[in-house]
């Protein structure tokens, strides 16, 4: 087929040689500068690219930590299938490409006069703001938690130190404890994230500790990719039998609603006491802090942008992209950053010299590892809608792993989950 | 001759055809806006770190765009690929594929076993060179290539693979080679053929 289509164009290529599209006009932002707030893989991307594009942008990230641990692949670190350093990033390789890391927390931003401000005193100018903050989480929603108590009885759900904690917690315990899961109400970043942690925390238990199980207390009815979830635990995990290793309590009446850890256990809504050998609480989010202080978002607690450049609709000249920002369809993921940053990239550049930004296109890639040679995955493929209101999947794309997957398709897919890891890792932080 | 732009010649060649994939030209986003959603997996400017998800950089446009619509339609089985390829329609594809072949392809450092190396190129040279050339090197100015020296191993594989299962079309000619090659020099000769494609590591696309 590519011969003959090949040769056919040879013969009447000539057809259209009137070009319509000419050469790509190279502009250039000279001296502009750029701060982006957040270090993680939305600012870390968001910098790359905008420096790839144009060496002559002047990028600074405002990053608090000098070493980054991804969330993305840390459920493995938890069951011990790796190494927190395997999941640990520096920022030398962003360096190296002439872009500024301020390791420093900013704690305010002024859209008037464009400038960030930091806890260091530092006031960085910009002519643009990327801000990819993050989440923060809302300790205050589960009575008797907060950012101390979560020493005890970690989230997690920031990877790092939290990671690290929740590990040893489940090497020191006995055979036979009861290891629970609270998974938090919509939306919150990596909706597959606690149930990938289960089906990891029970791979370990298995292997290890076989008389223990993991209970999660689930407010919601429904969660992302749970049939072939439920299709893994079943198989791998005695799912929906009496040797069940992993349990699912779901509904508004199992939502944690307090905690107590010093009798280590949790409340549910509905008024039942349930004791933990091991008690992982991720708990309800909304936007990073500088978000939140900047006045970025809005009542629901996450920021509205214009879809098609992620600058906020409430503050010009500061772009919010990553889990912090409000990108119906998007899910609150890695990749959504990752791919978000390059659009958000490319609309500063077109916006620094006062040009349209191009059309914008967007993937979301997914995967969860539920047992050894064990994945899945889900995908999408966006567009944005006509009116600009909703980053829509194009329709008859995407989706998820087939329910009917062979044992070679899930083996693979777990290599490629690999592949995505070291991939989106290299793409993001340069490394 | 002087290569044609593919954009041109293809859209010459569709309009010839009375094509229409729906889509308005202008309403495309960039090359490199749409290659730039693939970098998650494929690597930036679709050079992978791997280990199973290929290179995608500098290929053969129309190489590029077959092998998405064929990923697309599912005549090539995809794990996920497939679900991805959906999403774009076949200009777009071509926008990529001009873009990816601007991004010269840089073959992978990795392992490979260096006593099956010369095996493994005579079997190249006897099966595979007709229609691969050079080694199975990404090459400039040739026509249909095909990345095979440099690229990933297990992607080579998992290609094989779905090859020798019926799961992606095998070209009747690479067909009866291959058969030939498996006779002659036993299942070893695919090992060989990897160790040779991924001890190719130094040259440069030119």
């Amino acid at each position: 087929m590519t011969m003959n289509r090949r040769d056919f164009v040879k013969t009447t290529g000539a057809v259209a040689a009137v070009s319509a599209f000419g050469f790509p006009h190279i502009a250039r932002a000279q001296g502009k500068k750029v701060v982006i707030v957040g270090g993680g893989t939305g600012g870390a991307t968001a910098a790359r690219y905008l420096k790839l594009a144009d060496e002559s942008i002047e990028v600074t990230i405002v990053e608090p930590n000098e070493t980054y641990y991804t969330c993305y692949m840390s459920n493995e670190v938890i069951s011990g299938a790796r190494k927190i350093e395997s999941i640990q990033v520096g920022y030398d390789a962003i360096k190296a490409l002439g872009i500024n890391v301020v390791f420093d927390k900013a704690t305010a931003i002024d859209p008037e006069k464009k400038v960030v401000k930091t806890a260091g005193g530092q006031e960085l100018a910009y002519d643009r703001a990327i801000v990819a903050p993050g989440v923060s989480m809302l300790y205050d929603k589960i009575e008797g938690y907060s950012a101390e108590v979560a020493e005890k009885l970690p989230h997690a759900w920031k990877a790092g130190e939290q990671t690290r904690i929740l590990r040893s917690q489940l090497e020191a315990m006995d055979d036979g404890g009861v290891v629970l899961i609270s998974a938090p109400a919509n939306p919150f970043r990596c909706p597959p994230g606690p149930y990938e942690r289960a089906s990891q925390i029970a791979m370990y238990l298995k292997e290890n500790k076989p008389k223990s199980k993991v209970m999660i207390l689930d407010t919601k009815q429904v969660f992302s990719k749970q049939g072939l979830f439920t299709q893994g635990w079943e198989k791998l995990y005695g799912y929906g039998t009496e040797n069940a290793m992993i349990e699912w309590l779901a509904g508004p009446d199992s939502a944690v609603v307090a905690v107590d850890a010093d009798a280590m256990t949790v409340e549910t809504s509905f008024g039942d006491e349930i004791e933990g050998a091991v008690i992982n609480i991720i708990p309800p989010q909304a936007a990073g802090q500088i978000a939140l202080d900047a006045g970025l978002a809005d009542d629901s607690g996450w920021c509205p942008v214009d879809m098609k450049t992620f600058e906020s609709t409430l503050h010009e000249g500061i772009h919010v992209i990553g889990d912090a920002c409000i990108a119906t369809k998007m899910p609150k993921s890695g990749y959504s950053a990752n791919s978000q940053a390059k659009v958000a990239a490319a609309a500063v550049i077109a916006l620094l010299n006062d040009k349209e930004p191009g059309i914008p296109a967007y993937v979301n890639t997914c995967y969860s590892i539920i047992g050894k040679d064990y994945g899945i995955s889900v995908a999408a493929v966006y567009r944005l809608s006509e009116d600009g209101s909703v980053i829509d999947s194009v329709e008859g794309s995407g989706g998820l792993t087939p329910s009917d997957a062979p044992d070679f398709a899930l083996k693979r897919e777990v290599q490629y989950a690999y592949s995505w890891y070291n991939n989106i890792v290299a793409d993001s932080f340069g490394t | 001759m002087a290569k044609k732009s593919l954009k041109l010649a293809l859209a010459g060649g569709a309009l010839a055809l009375g094509l229409s994939s729906g889509a308005f030209a202008a309403e495309i986003a960039s090359g490199k806006m749409l290659v730039d959603t693939c970098a998650g997996c494929h690597g930036t400017n679709g050079n992978s770190v791997g280990p199973a998800s290929p290179s995608i950089a500098g290929m053969d446009p129309l190489v590029f765009v077959d092998m998405m619509l064929a990923f697309q339609s599912g005549d090539t089985y995809s794990t996920i690929m497939g679900r991805i390829a959906r999403g774009y329609t076949e200009d777009e594809f071509i926008e990529m594929g001009e873009y990816l072949k601007e991004q010269p392809f840089v073959p992978v450092k990795q392992d490979f076993d260096e006593a099956l190396v010369a095996d493994g190129e005579a079997y190249h040279e006897k099966f595979c060179s007709n229609c691969h050339e050079e080694g199975g090197k990404a090459l400039a100015d040739v026509e249909d290539y095909i990345i095979l020296a440099g690229q990933w191993t297990p992607y080579l594989q998992y290609a094989m693979e779905d090859f020798m299962e019926e799961r992606r079309m095998l070209p009747k000619k690479m067909g009866r080679k291959l058969e030939q090659m498996i006779e002659e020099q036993g299942d070893k000769s695919l090992d060989a053929l990897y160790a040779y494609y991924a001890s190719q590591q130094d040259y440069k696309q030119e």
